[in-house]
């Protein structure tokens, strides 16, 4: 998914609501250069809606998406800005 | 959405701005409670970006805003909605993003109409908002922009005035005739119904705790509370937050560390918080309601485990508190 040489960065929203997930996602992904794999982990159920429906609109691919009982974890590709 | 489409309509690029103030009724208590059958509530804001093909850019005012909440220079409305300062804020911060985020864009607009809100949408407060917010004539309501002087967009000719509309007053036929046109068949919440402010409960809630603290003041956790759980206040210097369901308890385990906290040991129950400084005595009051909603309610007595901030728990034996012995005032917000 990355290239080697390139950690994968993480946001770590777990215990917030809509739409802090989302906004955090966005926040981090401005200081991240295209390419760059981000994983959110998250425990909001309406991240699984809303962080997939902002990176449609902004061009950001989500690659995964997991759910295990109250742990959800999204991986994205951030795009060029 | 309506206002968005009509200038898009003019081959104009837009882009949205939807603010996170902590007062949002946006699925928060939905994502909170345990609906297992339910799919989770749709985010408006960003269903609507999706609709119209925009960028939408939220934005977290929560630290900001308490001044809008609690200083509003143009008063309230019906409850603690202080709609029309809020406005004035959120255009404001609109025209800072071209600023902070170098987001280059030329004018800003929204989707309000002349008469449509009883507070903040009337003739008289549209100049306010144009003026106090600082965007003055760079602030374009399409929707109803006939009955306004044209703003700058329209006098320099990027916008075609000729095309905006005129609607006015508390119907929203033309709107709802409009989105037809535009095929749209679903429409995200009207404004209000939005923001817990406009809530009469709510709202007593929040003055509620501020007279318990003596303080119009208020963090980011307690208006999230507010939103979460029954809250009893059987002392003026302690109120309970008690969970209803499985996940309001799941949400407030995750302040155990910040609250004395109660939970019913030998029946299934409720996970409550202690908000304020109880005595001893006052504890096991806490302890003799908390029992009330649990499952042992009917039993002479029970256990229930009193847990502080920092870990140190220890069990009490109480009498589960008579139904006749809740005092109906003692229910915070009703």
């Amino acid at each position: 998914m990355s290239a080697p040489n390139q950690p994968i960065k993480i946001v770590d929203a777990r215990g917030l609501l809509c739409p802090l997930p989302v906004i955090r996602t966005q926040e981090r992904i401005k200081q991240l250069t295209p390419g760059t794999i981000l994983k959110v982990l998250t425990t909001d159920p309406g991240s699984l809606e809303d962080i997939p429906a902002w990176c449609r609109v902004h061009g950001h691919t989500v690659l995964e998406t997991s759910h295990e009982h109250h742990d959800i974890q999204l991986v994205i590709r951030v795009s060029r800005k | 959405m309506l206002a968005a489409r009509v200038v898009q309509e003019q081959g104009i690029h837009v882009e949205g701005v939807n603010f996170f103030t902590g007062f949002c009724v946006e699925g928060h208590t939905h994502s909170i409670r345990d609906r297992k059958h339910e799919k989770p509530k749709r985010n408006n804001a960003l269903w609507v970006a999706e609709q119209l093909g925009i960028k939408l850019h939220i934005i977290d005012i929560s630290e900001d805003y308490k001044d809008v909440v609690l200083h509003p220079r143009h008063g309230y409305g019906q409850n603690l909605n202080p709609c029309l300062d809020c406005k004035i804020f959120m255009v404001g911060k609109t025209l800072e993003l071209g600023l902070i985020d170098d987001l280059d864009f030329d004018f800003v607009l929204t989707g309000e109409v002349i008469g449509q809100r009883p507070k903040s949408q009337r003739r008289e407060t549209m100049p306010i908002i144009a003026k106090e917010s600082g965007a003055n004539d760079r602030l374009l309501r399409p929707l109803c922009a006939l009955n306004l002087p044209p703003t700058l967009p329209e006098r320099e000719g990027w916008v075609n005035r000729d095309q905006l509309f005129g609607f006015h007053g508390r119907s929203r036929k033309p709107q709802m005739e409009l989105a037809e046109k535009f095929g749209f068949s679903d429409y995200a919440q009207p404004a209000g119904g939005c923001c817990f402010l406009t809530d009469e409960t709510y709202s007593n809630k929040l003055r509620d705790l501020w007279e318990a603290r003596d303080s119009r003041d208020y963090q980011l956790d307690d208006i999230m509370l507010l939103k979460i759980g029954r809250h009893i206040r059987p002392r003026p210097h302690f109120k309970l937050i008690i969970g209803r369901e499985e996940g309001e308890n799941r949400f407030l385990a995750g302040y155990r560390n910040q609250f004395t906290h109660l939970v019913v040991t030998d029946y299934p129950g409720p996970l409550a918080l202690i908000d304020g400084s109880p005595t001893t005595t006052d504890i096991e009051l806490a302890a003799r309601i908390v029992a009330r909603y649990s499952q042992g309610r009917a039993a002479d007595k029970l256990l229930v485990t009193v847990a502080s901030a920092t870990g140190l728990t220890r069990d009490i034996e109480v009498t589960p508190m008579a139904p006749n012995e809740l005092e109906p005032s003692w229910h915070v917000g009703s």
